[in-house]
């Protein structure tokens, strides 16, 4: 069916988007704060996506978790996961490589307030974890809308690193990214336009209304 | 009653600095520290508060040790000191109104009544207002009523007045003598001002560059001993100019600025920025009523 490609690439990205925001949080309050020597190590890890090839993160990743290698094959006898050419595969490899753009926003929000309300929210006796959620992270509110948006969006984006490790499954890895290539490929010009001009249409939306909602412009409509 | 005695370097704008302070303060009086900046006086406030660890020493609150360095490395956590802390840039948490500030620091214990409090810091009107919609005194209010509304036992004030206009910062200062009294608190602030430390203090602690250099009642430690006049106050020469014979210059008392004539010999060494006691035996002003 025509809408397969785009209602997975809609699955993919929401599914990716959770995830990342459940990992995010804890790992970019902990950049955020943390005087540890690791910091540099951790932080180069985490902004690698943006700088290297997706195929590469495919690559390694079809490496080691092919069936035919012994983690692939460990993990497939014992706890029954395929990671390769699935949809779970999918989603591990787009976690990784969209985390830059969810952790980032987050860190420097989290950064940029002044360290003073944490040390009051401490001095009034609360902990670390509720002094996060109910002082650090809505006061951080548009950075983390910032991350959530752009890790959505980046996702909806993805090309290499899903062509590498999902292949080209029909409603089970083919995403609209690569439905597009394959009907170019094919010479299906017009189908090969039908997706586009939707993910074109709804990726300029999405980040319009990030920058809208950023910049305080729908400021009478959002609290 | 809290000891502290304890050392910790600092880095500070002239370099390292060490921070050597060895002092008790009763239980029930108002504390001020005072010093030029830089002197370690935030930093003390912050050691005692648990944001800053000294690297030796021990402090004791009511007999109990908050922290020691030996035998056993011992730091009691922030949240267990139970202090209300008013900072310099007030921490008002912007997702909240001044209400929910106040619910927050009170925490699920709600023992304390948050209206009355509100009320004696003069809020009532403002409890459903965020931060950022209020002015700078209104701000310190919030900051201040916060930090009781935890019902803390020793209140820390980091130079909360300072960036406030006279009328407000004298209303503030009877808010906190008053608060002070209501709560049973022991308060420690930090000040600049030698006019707040006298009307606010019972005992003043002057340090400089992390040592402490006085400590007394602030309406002697501020009265220089030599001299026995009967009336006398300090003033800062904002200019002086040679007008025929005499000297005329603008002086700053406070936060007045008036003019005055002094004879030729006087006024020769004075400059700009000098600080000058101004004294007299037989002074007969004229007054008037406000």
């Amino acid at each position: 069916m025509i809408w397969d490609p785009l209602l997975l690439t809609l699955k993919l990205a929401m599914v990716t988007t959770f995830l990342l925001f459940i990992i995010s949080i804890p790992l970019a309050s902990w950049l955020a704060q943390t005087k540890s020597k690791l910091k540099p190590l951790i932080e180069t890890l985490v902004s690698m996506p943006l700088v290297l090839p997706p195929t590469v993160l495919g690559f390694y990743f079809l490496i080691a978790f092919s069936p035919g290698n012994t983690f692939g094959s460990w993990l497939n006898e014992w706890f029954g996961i395929k990671l390769v050419f699935s949809f779970p595969g999918l989603v591990l490899a787009s976690i990784l490589y969209s985390l830059p753009f969810m952790v980032h926003p987050i860190q420097s929000g989290l950064s940029s307030i002044s360290p003073s309300l944490k040390e009051a929210s401490y001095l009034m006796g609360k902990s670390k974890w509720e002094t996060l959620w109910k002082v650090l992270l809505p006061n951080s509110k548009p950075a983390i809308l910032t991350g959530i948006v752009l890790a959505f969006a980046h996702t909806i984006g993805e090309f290499g690193v899903v062509l590498m490790i999902g292949g080209n499954i029909p409603e089970v890895t083919k995403v609209a990214s690569i439905a597009i290539y394959d009907e170019v490929e094919a010479m299906n010009y017009g189908t090969a336009n039908f997706y586009s001009a939707i993910l074109f249409v709804t990726t300029f939306a999405i980040l319009l209304s990030v920058y809208l909602i950023n910049g305080r412009y729908l400021k009478p409509f959002w609290k | 009653m809290i000891d502290i005695q304890i050392q910790k370097k600092l880095d500070s704008p002239t370099g390292q600095m060490s921070l050597d302070v060895d002092l008790s303060i009763e239980k029930g009086q108002i504390v001020a520290l005072f010093g030029e900046s830089g002197a370690g006086k935030t930093s003390l406030l912050r050691i005692l508060a648990g944001l800053l660890r000294p690297d030796t020493g021990k402090i004791a609150v009511n007999e109990k040790t908050w922290f020691q360095s030996e035998p056993k490395s011992f730091s009691l956590k922030s949240q267990e000191r139970n202090i209300g802390f008013v900072f310099q840039d007030y921490a008002l948490f912007p997702n909240m109104t001044v209400l929910e500030n106040l619910q927050f620091a009170a925490g699920k214990k709600g023992t304390i009544n948050l209206e009355h409090l509100l009320e004696l810091n003069e809020l009532g009107d403002l409890k459903h207002k965020k931060p950022k919609n209020l002015s700078g005194g209104q701000q310190q209010r919030v900051a201040l009523a916060r930090a009781l509304a935890q019902q803390p036992e020793i209140l820390l004030l980091d130079e909360p007045l300072s960036a406030l206009d006279d009328k407000i910062r004298r209303k503030l200062q009877q808010h906190l003598l008053e608060a002070h009294k209501e709560y049973g608190l022991t308060t420690i602030l930090v000040s600049h001002t030698i006019e707040e430390i006298i009307k606010l203090g019972d005992w003043v602690i002057e340090l400089h560059q992390g040592k402490m250099v006085q400590q007394g009642r602030p309406s002697e430690l501020f009265a220089s001993k030599e001299i026995k006049e009967k009336f006398k106050v300090t003033a800062e020469v904002l200019s002086i100019e040679l007008k025929n014979d005499s000297f005329e210059a603008q002086l700053l008392v406070q936060n007045h600025v008036f003019t005055m004539a002094f004879s030729k010999k006087q006024g020769d060494s004075l400059r700009p920025g000098d600080r000058i006691v101004l004294a007299s035996n037989d002074f007969k002003p004229n007054m008037y009523k406000k």
